[in-house]
């Protein structure tokens, strides 16, 4: 078994899944990272998959290649997902399928996998990302939220079951943050977003990077179950 | 891929139910074989001890023989008698996945 920990990070071809995977990498971490399409960055210990995380057998090979290679995973953030800002009365129920898909069935095969490789070590640390259209019940964002409500009553539910194997679970609800994933989103639909939080600023990568850095430190062992929720929603 | 018998299955079995009582603390145990019962009514393991195997069993499928299953599968899970409740009942699940994924 290797001594350097290995964080893996779903989404991580741009944005705030990038940023996750390059901090993991300056924090000594070997990353693993995956997206659908190839990543348009590279890095000494990364290595990218190109893997759907709705793909049960795809997720079950990667995490396998994964544990065969380093004999070891200390982390997995599950951050790949997309959006959507529709009236529900204009949303396609493919719409509805296709972010249940990504963001619930993706978390769970992934952790579930994860986890199998994680209770050897009897540790490890499970982060998703939220959003914050959950506690603020955001108009518009009716598929999108609930899929998100979805991933934390996933969050809290492994958080119980994986506690016995001494992995813990934790959400991360970012702000409205700059990346990709807000493209298309008119400007005074985030204005008013921005105007229903505590901190009227648009979110930063960092901001992320930051909690998921504190909740996957060796010292956060007690810390499971948790949502975090930025902006001060 | 390479074959894979009943025997060596039972063996990789009571291998796995072997570690997984050991890590438990149970140092009292019977010796295992393949008419050990896993779970259940005078089984050797409790729910926990049976998820932990299942995930080891299938991991040293993988490792061994490039197997790539998945034992606690909805027909595993929907049968009236378990295929988890003994270890020889294990084994010839396994077998019958074995010849419909790879057979």
């Amino acid at each position: 078994m290797g001594d350097r920990p290995v964080a893996f990070v779903t989404g991580s071809r741009t944005g705030l899944g990038r940023a996750l995977a390059e901090d993991f990498l300056r924090r000594g971490y070997a990353v693993e990272g995956c997206s659908r399409s190839p990543a348009e960055w590279t890095a000494d210990g990364y290595v990218h998959h190109e893997a759907d995380v709705t793909d049960e057998s795809a997720v079950t090979r990667l995490v396998l290649d994964i544990a065969r290679r380093h004999d070891r995973l200390d982390v997995a953030v599950n951050n790949a997902g997309g959006a959507s800002m529709n009236h529900m009365l204009l949303t396609p129920v493919a719409t509805l399928d296709r972010l249940l898909a990504t963001h619930v069935r993706g978390t769970f095969l992934v952790s579930r996998e994860c986890a199998k490789v994680m209770q050897h070590r009897k540790s490890g640390r499970i982060v998703n990302i939220s959003s914050v259209a959950v506690p603020l019940r955001l108009e518009g964002e009716a598929a999108y939220g609930t899929a998100k409500a979805a991933v934390e009553h996933l969050t809290r539910v492994m958080a119980r079951e994986f506690a016995p194997f001494g992995i813990t679970c934790n959400a991360v609800a970012p702000a409205p943050t700059d990346t990709a994933l807000l493209r298309g989103v008119p400007p005074h639909k985030i204005e008013d977003i921005l105007a229903r939080l505590a901190l009227h600023r648009m979110g930063r990568p960092e901001d992320v990077v930051h909690v998921v850095a504190f909740l996957t430190q060796p010292a956060s062992a007690c810390i499971t179950g948790q949502v975090i929720y930025l902006g001060g929603a | 891929m390479p074959a894979v018998t009943r025997t060596e299955l039972v063996a990789l079995i009571v291998a796995a139910t072997d570690d997984v009582l050991d890590t438990i603390g149970d140092e009292a145990r019977a010796p295992l074989d393949e008419t050990t019962r896993l779970f259940g009514e005078g089984g050797v393991l409790d729910s926990m001890g049976l998820v932990t195997l299942v995930i080891d069993v299938e991991q040293r499928l993988n490792s061994r023989y490039a197997l790539t299953l998945r034992l606690a599968d909805e027909r595993a899970m929907s049968r009236r008698s378990s295929p988890f409740r003994r270890i020889d009942t294990l084994a010839d699940y396994i077998l019958t996945l074995i010849s419909e994924h790879h057979g």
